[in-house]
């Protein structure tokens, strides 16, 4: 994702537009980060586990979505809602079977667990026969449509990835708020015995909540494959959005979001404003000042621990 | 089965507890000197992974296993170490300066790294470790005068006080001293008060600050020793691959460091090596055994990928005391003959602790 570099004049106006071209692509970055960091932190307000496989839960769905589109040659929308689907269950599948059995234990545990099933579907995937081993081009309707607003250059994708991640984030809002649901959900979340003693399924929950993080990594999955193209080390972008959740607030849905933009935004500025190299690591930098200065992130609230 | 009678307190803190014991290590230290006759160059090369791996385990094992603190990032000390240590030699240090040198500022760094780590916990200290990772990574790729940048650079031979030790049997004896010594280092710690104020740390913070443990001091010491141990078996391995880049100290070494904590068993020395001989022994297990496998898995390049995650979520499913805890099993079952029953090792089943507290 590259901001737009001038050429030539040097104008004030050359710069702002630079600047907002550079916002822009910052801001439909940062909304891939904050799926991804949303997905981590719906499960770790739900379950207390960090899911190290948020990345490759995207890479998956990215795959799904690509195979029923070229395999079974459906539309887009139908292939993003089957694979939706298929990715949901494979989350509730997951929590079932590999993350209820070791409830209870430390955290470093739980964070090795997911490590090694990320590294499980990154080599299964590898293994499928000449097709996991290549970079593929997802065929989306508004694949390199752009908009011309004056000066700007803006491509669909962006817009796309903007407009999709603010409807999701609203339906969330609203599922969290107003259905039975999503209020049983925040409730097992914040205190898990006091939702058993209320009658609230919390296992059927918790596998709910693991379906849904899948269900938002899938659709980061096709958002994001315009721009990196779908392949197997797709998911390392998740590696940037875990400074994102950090950033945030790691037990905030909202705080997830601004802290996505907040990496995006400051990555793509990184990129064009400051020497080579800095790019990459301007999202861990962040982190590590964030870490220094509000150890619990901008919304996270200040915990204690009891002995 | 053997009871310790014990009249002493030395006794409680000796490094050799019983007759068994001194005969088991002694004959491994035995057999580990006679290796290089028995061997030859290929396994001598493993061997002397193994024990690089160890040291680095090591070290990994101090600051997660025994102080809890969890570090995604070990490679980076790792890297640190080896670079320093091309850059010393390659500028003249012998090699028994050069050795504690790269170890002192990879020390160095675990002070700078475990800074923040005072203030944040659980999964932000994974996370924060994990950040400094790849700005090491991504330092040692630009700082192009000393590190060569991301087309790597040689590393010049071990010659210790003129004898040119080359990278055969030389090499492992060397590796071997230094593996010993860390070893004895370790154990020392742990016997010690601030192995035990580290052990404290990893229980219960709260509680160990009203023991009067100074928490701040504890967890950058713990730190600094960790990156110390993993920045000498880097300057180790700098010498046995001859030739570094940046690319060697990247996350996913970061991982291999960690599934030797976690397979060879959280929280106990041995583990270090049990994790350290499963992690060199799983490739070779893997060449060996694609023979026998279809051609669609075995040739497959995610085979490798797929093993050890596998492995990974296997051991914490199913053997959450790694390797180490299955060993202790099965010789507990030998001690107590028939009297084993299946519950010996079973935790406590909890249900999810909450880290944070409303």
């Amino acid at each position: 994702m590259l901001g737009a570099r001038t050429v030539g004049r040097q104008t004030p106006e050359a710069d702002v537009t630079a600047f907002l071209q550079l916002l822009i692509s910052g801001v439909s970055l940062g909304c891939i980060y904050a799926l991804i960091a949303l997905g981590f932190v719906l499960i770790y307000k739900a379950t207390e586990t960090v899911n190290f496989a948020q990345g490759e839960l995207m890479m998956l769905g990215a795959f799904a979505g690509l195979a029923l589109m070229e395999i079974a040659q459906l539309p887009f929308i139908v292939a993003a809602v089957l694979a939706l689907a298929a990715m949901v269950a494979l989350g509730v599948l997951l929590e079932r079977v590999v993350i209820r059995p070791i409830l209870g234990q430390p955290q470093f545990t739980v964070v090795m667990l997911t490590i090694g099933i990320g590294f499980v579907a990154r080599g299964l995937m590898t293994m499928v026969p000449n097709y996991g081993s290549d970079t593929h081009a997802l065929p989306v309707p508004y694949k390199g449509q752009i908009w011309n607003l004056g000066a700007l250059v803006i491509s669909v994708e962006q817009v796309v990835v903007i407009v999709v991640t603010v409807v999701l984030c609203a339906l969330l809002y609203a599922m969290f708020s107003f259905s039975r649901v999503g209020i049983a959900m925040q409730a097992a979340s914040q205190n898990q015995l006091a939702a058993y003693y209320m009658g609230i399924p919390v296992q059927r929950l918790n596998g709910l909540v693991w379906g849904l993080s899948a269900g938002v990594a899938t659709i980061a999955g096709l958002l994001l494959a315009p721009f990196t193209f779908v392949h197997v080390n797709m998911g390392f972008i998740g590696l940037k959005a875990f400074p994102a959740a950090v950033v945030g607030g790691f037990g905030s849905l909202p705080g997830a979001i601004v802290g996505g933009l907040i990496i995006g935004v400051i990555e793509a500025m990184a990129g064009f404003y400051l020497p080579e190299g800095f790019k990459d690591i301007a999202a861990y930098v962040v982190v590590l000042v964030m870490l220094v200065i509000k150890p619990n992130g901008l919304f996270g609230g200040s915990t204690r621990k009891k002995v | 089965m053997r009871f310790l009678f014990k009249t002493d307190y030395d006794q409680d803190i000796r490094l050799v507890k019983h007759g068994g014991q001194a005969f088991w290590y002694g004959l491994l230290m035995v057999v580990l000197l006679i290796a290089p006759w028995g061997v030859g160059d290929y396994w001598m090369t493993q061997l002397s992974f193994i024990l690089i791996y160890s040291i680095a385990g090591l070290g990994l094992m101090v600051l997660a296993g025994f102080t809890g603190l969890a570090s995604l990032g070990h490679a980076a000390f790792l890297g640190v170490g080896a670079y320093t240590q091309a850059y010393l030699l390659s500028h003249g240090w012998p090699f028994v300066l050069a050795l504690p040198a790269a170890a002192a500022l990879a020390a160095m760094v675990g002070v700078v790294v475990g800074l923040p780590a005072l203030r944040v916990k659980g999964i932000y200290l994974a996370i924060a470790t994990l950040a400094f990772g790849f700005i090491v990574e991504e330092v040692m790729a630009r700082w192009e005068s000393v590190t060569g940048g991301n087309s790597g650079r040689s590393v010049p031979g071990v010659s210790i006080f003129g004898w040119e030790v080359g990278s055969g049997v030389g090499f492992y004896y060397v590796c071997l001293v230094v593996c010993t010594l860390a070893t004895l280092g370790v154990l020392n710690l742990l016997r010690s008060g601030t192995g035990r104020a580290f052990i404290a740390i990893r229980d219960s913070e709260i509680s160990a600050q009203s023991m009067g443990i100074p928490l701040a001091r504890t967890k950058t010491l713990a730190f600094a020793i960790s990156a110390a141990l993993t920045g000498a078996a880097g300057a180790l391995y700098a010498h046995k691959l001859a030739f570094i880049s940046p690319d060697q100290f990247s996350a996913l070494q970061s991982i291999e460091l960690l599934l030797i904590v976690v397979v060879g068993g959280v929280g106990s020395v041995h583990g270090a090596f049990l994790g350290a001989i499963f992690l060199i022994a799983l490739p070779q297990l893997i060449a060996v055994s694609k023979d026998f496998l279809p051609p669609v898995i075995g040739q497959a390049s995610g085979l490798q990928a797929l093993i050890y995650g596998a492995v990974l979520v296997g051991i914490v499913l199913f053997e959450p005391m790694g390797l180490y805890g299955r060993w202790l099993k099965m010789r507990t079952y030998l001690q107590l003959f028939p009297f084993y029953r299946r519950g010996m090792f079973k935790r406590q089943k909890a249900f999810a602790k909450s880290e944070r507290v409303r």
